[in-house]
């Protein structure tokens, strides 16, 4: 019973890693209305920023997120401007999907140039060392818990952002309707920028939590985690945010208690048949909205 | 246009077998070393992929990153007959009957994979190939099959596991996969699948169910209103793309000695690179995709201060090419740019 | 069955169709019979309704209420691809034509389920795909013949110029061999050359295929000039429904125009 217990939570805890980067995705692609397939290598770039900063220079490490937050946002937006805005009236969801894609081994091959193909491997961002409880039978660990409450709050911190500011309110209306949101004055590619902005500052605070759970870090780091994130967001409905919060839980922990209880081989196809069976059954997700195209 | 398609299609043929006459005459005069006759079987059958992909993506125009997994499919399907049969047919009998079950079972994978998938489009459908891809090589990776005189054993847990009697043969051997495939596949056999699949490919294309499926992809909506059949069109050519790249698995399994489920023969990675291909080829340009194959991985191969800037290069090009090709700015811009040449040089643009 | 009864059966016969999109009732009991060889016009403000009719009647959207008969067969329900099949055949409001494919393939499209061959052939190219393809060619060349557009043969669609673009999406619609055709506000973004050219293609079609046609038009001057009969839409009700020059002259027609 305790070890399940153990499990569960570290499976909540590596939920909340993709619960952090399915926030991004989902609001990418409610927003942008395109699938950032580079995302989940803004983690890996978040995780070398701090492993630069942290470890070959000696910082402290919270400076060191925000340093790493700070770079992710610049090669967020800076994707954003640079290959993705100019496709956005391209009539193609192709077009970008594979423009991402590209950006996405861009990055990875970037990092391999830069950093090697060796694993770095990573010094926790949090030095407390957890709680024991249950006489030592049960054993929280600190970044467990760091990273448990760095994803609620997040969570509440964008609820209050997308639903109590002016910048959220307008997001809220270019995710539903781009055209009307023009025109009712909503300045549409500043929105957008701001978005990318979020979710890759977004991918960096992942990458630094991921990166302390796992400690080892490589160019091809981000790319798994990113495309589990994106299931949990589809799983969470695409577009909501509470959505992506519960879906990445809800994945993380499926795919602890899988991989202790089923095959260690079989999990990643166990979270992966999930989004399958997501997209079969409810394809708008547990809290999504339905579209349908116009004639 | 009839006729210009024709020929461009026959001129694809022509340089395919003098591309193929070229080698084995160097071949003979032992002008190739080994490492580049190691290379010609891999550059050929990534080649047929990139050639079943582009009927998926510029064909039928949706985005699959799964092709990985057909590949798979088709090659641990025909290993599994090769061996099977390794004592009992000939060659001559044995690898063609193995290609075909090969070509069949990455055909049934599609069927069954495109009733859910082909429901879903745009970024939805690439990301549940994907998953599907993983799917196929993450049970593949884990799956032990063993036969004795009781029959098939299965099992997802250890060889152990499968208690094979002591007259009993191991098949797959989890991630250590299968060992012993006969090497039936030499360079001249791949040329032979790749032309074959060119035909296929460059006349399903000037059909009447070539022109259904590319109607669906310019406009779905329109192609329903005249009577397509947008289900059945999309699955024919998801099916036919599945096929295709099973060849090329049969190819891949019967060329190498061990033949694993791992990530970097079968990973969606794999499929990535195969999209790369096809895009720097050209979508939808059917012969574009063979000459980008075979050129994209020889010259990283063979100029080996190439090989580390190989991927960043791409990555670089592709998301170049994509801009160039999709931007509507630089659609404009290049419409404006022809506009000025056919002044200048009076010659008629045409489509 | 007399003569007389099957003259006086409509060709289209639509009774109380209704539909509702999230609590409004964006078509309130609409009927409307259009007689065979007939040209009828469907006119009203932005946002009436008009294309949320076709849309009922080509199987896009499935209608809450109401019973579409074609020919005298009840296709309420059925799904866009066996509408076609049926005998009705549309354009688009916002053009839709297969953009990457040549001028000649786009009808070609249109002529699939009148030639067939197996999967086979299409794949190998046997003996009798060189048959029927040039028969499709041949057939496809009358259909650009007649609209007119057989110099554009080999050109991608979307590089033709925007009449006919229009033309094209005709042509391809009539290579369905439909017995109704609903053409979508046809005469939209033409300048009056262009519209001028269009109503004669129309007029053309009518001659050669008796073919019954029911036209979304905002050009007033269009719908006066060639429907013998209209429906005039407002707030997702007919309004008006006769003659068109009696239509046109009803004061509640006008204030609903001029209100627009």
């Amino acid at each position: 019973m305790l070890s399940f217990l153990n499990y569960l939570i570290s499976g909540i805890s590596l939920g909340s890693i993709y619960a952090i980067i399915a926030l991004g995705y989902t609001m990418v692609y409610g927003i942008a209305k395109m699938l950032n397939f580079a995302h989940g290598d803004f983690i890996m770039v978040g995780g070398y920023a701090i492993f630069t900063c942290m470890i070959t220079l000696g910082m402290n490490p919270f400076v060191s997120i925000l340093i790493a937050m700070g770079v992710c946002l610049l090669i967020g937006v800076g994707t954003e401007k640079i290959a993705y805005k100019p496709l956005r009236e391209a009539g193609s969801p192709l077009a970008v999907l594979i423009t991402a894609i590209g950006v996405s081994y861009l990055l990875e091959n970037l990092a391999l140039l830069i950093f090697g193909s060796n694993p770095k491997s990573f010094t926790s961002v949090v030095s407390w060392s957890g709680l024991t409880l249950a006489g030592g039978q049960l054993r929280i660990q600190g970044v467990t818990i760091v990273t448990i409450v760095v994803s609620l709050a997040v969570l509440l911190v964008l609820q209050w952002f997308v639903h109590g500011t002016r910048e959220g309110q307008a997001m809220l209306a270019v995710s539903q309707d781009r055209g009307a949101a023009t025109l009712m004055g909503i300045n549409v590619n500043h929105t957008i920028t701001l978005t990318f902005a979020i979710g890759s500052a977004l991918a960096a605070v992942a990458g630094a939590l991921l990166c302390s759970a796992y400690p080892t870090l490589t160019p091809y780091t981000g790319a798994m985690p990113g495309i589990k994130a994106f299931v949990a967001a589809v799983l969470g409905g695409i577009g909501s945010i509470p959505g992506a919060m519960i879906g990445g839980i809800v994945l993380g922990v499926i795919e602890i208690l899988a991989r202790t209880y089923i095959s260690s081989q079989l999990s990643d196809a166990i979270v992966f048949g999930i989004l399958v069976v997501v997209l079969l059954v409810k394809p708008t997700g547990i809290l999504g909205k339905n579209i349908q195209e116009k004639v | 246009m009839k006729k210009k398609t024709l020929s461009k299609s026959t001129w694809t043929y022509i340089v395919v077998i003098l591309v193929w006459a070229v080698v084995m005459i160097l071949q003979q005069a032992g002008a190739l070393s080994s490492h580049l006759q190691g290379l010609l079987v891999p550059a050929t059958y990534y080649a047929i992929v990139a050639v079943g992909l582009n009927i998926c993506v510029g064909i039928l125009g949706e985005l699959s990153l799964g092709h990985a997994g057909f590949m798979c499919v088709g090659a641990f399907s025909s290993s599994l007959f090769s061996i099977a049969m390794q004592n009992t047919l000939p060659v001559g009998i044995r690898f063609p009957l193995a290609m075909l079950i090969g070509i069949a079972v990455a055909a049934l994978f599609g069927f069954l994979i495109g009733i859910p998938v082909l429901r879903l489009n745009g970024d939805y459908l690439a990301i549940v190939t994907l998953a599907f891809g993983e799917i196929i090589k993450n049970i593949l990776n884990a799956l032990y099959l063993g036969v004795d005189s009781k029959g098939l054993h299965a099992s997802f847990t250890s060889q152990m596991d499968l208690g094979l009697e002591a007259d009993g043969t191991m098949l797959i051997n989890g991630p250590m996969g299968i060992s012993g495939t006969p090497r039936d596949a030499n360079f001249t056999i791949a040329i032979v699948i790749l032309l074959i699949a060119l035909f296929v490919a460059q006349n399903l294309v000037n059909s009447r169910d070539g022109r259904a499926i590319m109607s669906i992809r310019d406009n779905r909506i329109a192609a329903e209103s005249v009577g397509i059949n947008i289900t059945h069109y999309k699955m024919l050519g998801f099916v036919v793309s599945a096929a295709i790249a099973g060849a090329a698995g049969v190819l891949f399994s019967h060329s190498i000695s061990t033949l694993q489920a791992g990530s970097q023969y079968f990973g969606y990675n794999v499929s990535i690179l195969i999209l790369v291909y096809v895009v720097l080829g050209g979508i939808g340009n059917i012969s574009g995709s063979v000459l980008a194959a075979a050129v994209l991985y020889l010259l990283p191969e063979l100029l080996r201060a190439l090989s580390s800037y190989r991927m960043l290069i791409y990555s670089i090009v592709l998301i170049a090419v994509m801009l160039f090709n999709w931007a509507p700015a630089a659609r404009n811009w290049r419409t404006k740019v022809a506009a000025r040449l056919t002044k200048t040089f009076g010659r008629k643009e045409r489509a | 069955m007399s003569q007389e009864t099957t003259e006086k059966k409509p060709l289209l016969d639509v009774s109380n169709l209704s539909i509702t999109f999230g609590g409004l009732r964006a078509v309130d009991g609409f009927q409307l019979q259009i007689q065979k060889g007939e040209l009828y016009g469907l006119i009203g403000p932005n946002g009436a309704g008009k294309t949320t009719i076709f849309n009922m009647l080509t199987g896009v959207y499935k209608p809450n209420e109401g019973v579409i008969l074609l020919d005298g067969q009840d296709i309420t329900g059925h799904k866009t691809v066996e509408i076609n099949r049926d005998g009705i055949a549309r354009t688009f409001q916002n053009i839709r034509l297969f953009q990457d494919m040549p001028v000649i393939d786009n009808v070609k499209v249109g002529l699939q389920n009148q030639y067939h061959y197996s999967i086979a052939a299409s794949i190998f190219h046997l003996g009798s795909y060189r048959k029927v393809e040039k028969e499709m060619d041949d057939a496809a060349m009358e259909f650009l013949k007649i609209f007119d557009l057989e110099k554009f043969r080999d050109y991608k669609a979307a590089n033709l110029p925007y009449g006919q673009q229009r033309k094209l999406e005709i042509a391809r619609a009539m290579a369905t061999k439909p017995k109704l055709l609903l053409l979508d506000e046809p005469a939209a973004g033409m300048n009056p050359n262009e519209t001028k050219e269009l109503m004669d293609t129309i007029e053309l079609i009518r001659e050669k295929f008796g073919i019954t046609i029911l036209l979304i038009e905002h050009d007033m001057k269009l719908v006066s000039g060639i429907c013998e009969k209209v429906t005039v839409l407002n707030f997702g009700r007919i309004l008006r429904q006769g003659i068109t020059k009696e239509v046109l002259r009803d004061p509640e027609v006008v204030k609903a125009y001029i209100g627009e």
